[in-house]
């Protein structure tokens, strides 16, 4: 799967629209991934998991912040991706299935507060990209 | 055997209630076909489904989402047994139509999408966690009868 140039125009669209809210939505994918997929839990007993926990803020920042970053080396995703790569292979080992539920979740969460920005072209692209951030953050798995 | 609880059962009814199907089976199929372009396998008689324009203003589509969302709309008045609502629709998705269940599954997330937009904070993650179940639900009920 290869990112056309329009899809990297568009998702950069969507993160430009985001702005300044990415934390917010980053924290409300995880609320949205833990109580829709209550297995996702399992990474996390060391959490709070309860509404407004600063926990999961926390963790949504980090989130949000790597999908910028990310979506700002949108050419070289595996470049700016290549340390979480590493952490995710050698010490989180999250299950690759997860990264679609989260996927999920986060293109919901744009849906609910841009729905404007959401053409079906751009949720194309951003589904495309989500899923490449996915792909690169398992890729060292094995 | 599916357990729903009462809130879990507001939660289907109070958004179907609010549902343009005709609109939203349009426009979940047309982002099917567009998100998931392989899905267009199925529909090599709809004519021009060359660009998302082209997708999105094809009668056929919007002809055949509003007929996948009005059967959807079995599922909410038959919450506690979607299996017998699905089974001969299942059977007709395996032996006629060859269609794999993967394949409702992703339209069951673009669904799930398209009621976010549609809804916006009124889809609570309580919502979307209940619309999930259904989706997925409905999708097992779907892939019950093949063989």
């Amino acid at each position: 799967m290869v990112l056309s140039a329009a899809d990297k125009s568009n998702v950069k669209t969507v993160f430009g629209k985001i702005g300044g809210h990415a934390d917010e939505y980053g924290a409300e994918a995880l609320e949205r991934m833990f109580i829709t997929y209550p297995q996702t839990k399992t990474y996390f007993p060391h959490f709070d998991l309860g509404k407004g926990s600063a926990q999961v803020k926390g963790h949504g920042k980090k989130v949000a912040g790597a999908l910028v970053e990310a979506a700002n080396h949108i050419d070289d995703l595996a470049g700016a991706l290549s340390k979480l790569s590493d952490l995710h292979a050698q010490k989180l080992r999250v299950d690759p299935v997860n990264f679609k539920l989260l996927g999920q979740c986060f293109l919901v969460v744009v849906a609910a507060h841009n729905p404007s920005v959401l053409t079906p072209e751009v949720h194309a692209s951003l589904d495309k990209f989500l899923c490449a951030v996915g792909t690169v953050l398992t890729a060292k798995y094995r | 055997m599916v357990h729903w609880t009462a809130e879990e059962k507001q939660l289907i009814t109070g958004v179907w209630g609010r549902v343009n199907v005709e609109e939203c089976g349009a426009e979940a199929l047309a982002r099917l076909l567009i998100v998931y372009p392989w899905t267009q396998r199925f529909f090599d008689n709809f004519g021009n489904l060359s660009s998302p324009t082209a997708i999105i203003g094809n009668p056929k589509v919007r002809a055949h989402g509003k007929k996948v969302l009005t059967s959807f709309g079995e599922a909410v008045k038959n919450l506690d047994n979607l299996k017998g609502t699905y089974s001969k629709l299942s059977e007709l998705h395996c032996e006629k139509l060859h269609v794999d269940p993967e394949n409702f599954r992703l339209l069951g997330d673009i669904l799930v999408v398209v009621l976010a937009a549609h809804f916006g904070k009124d889809f609570t993650p309580a919502c979307q966690a209940t619309w999930q179940k259904l989706v997925g639900l409905v999708a097992h009920a779907l892939a019950r009868k093949y063989h």
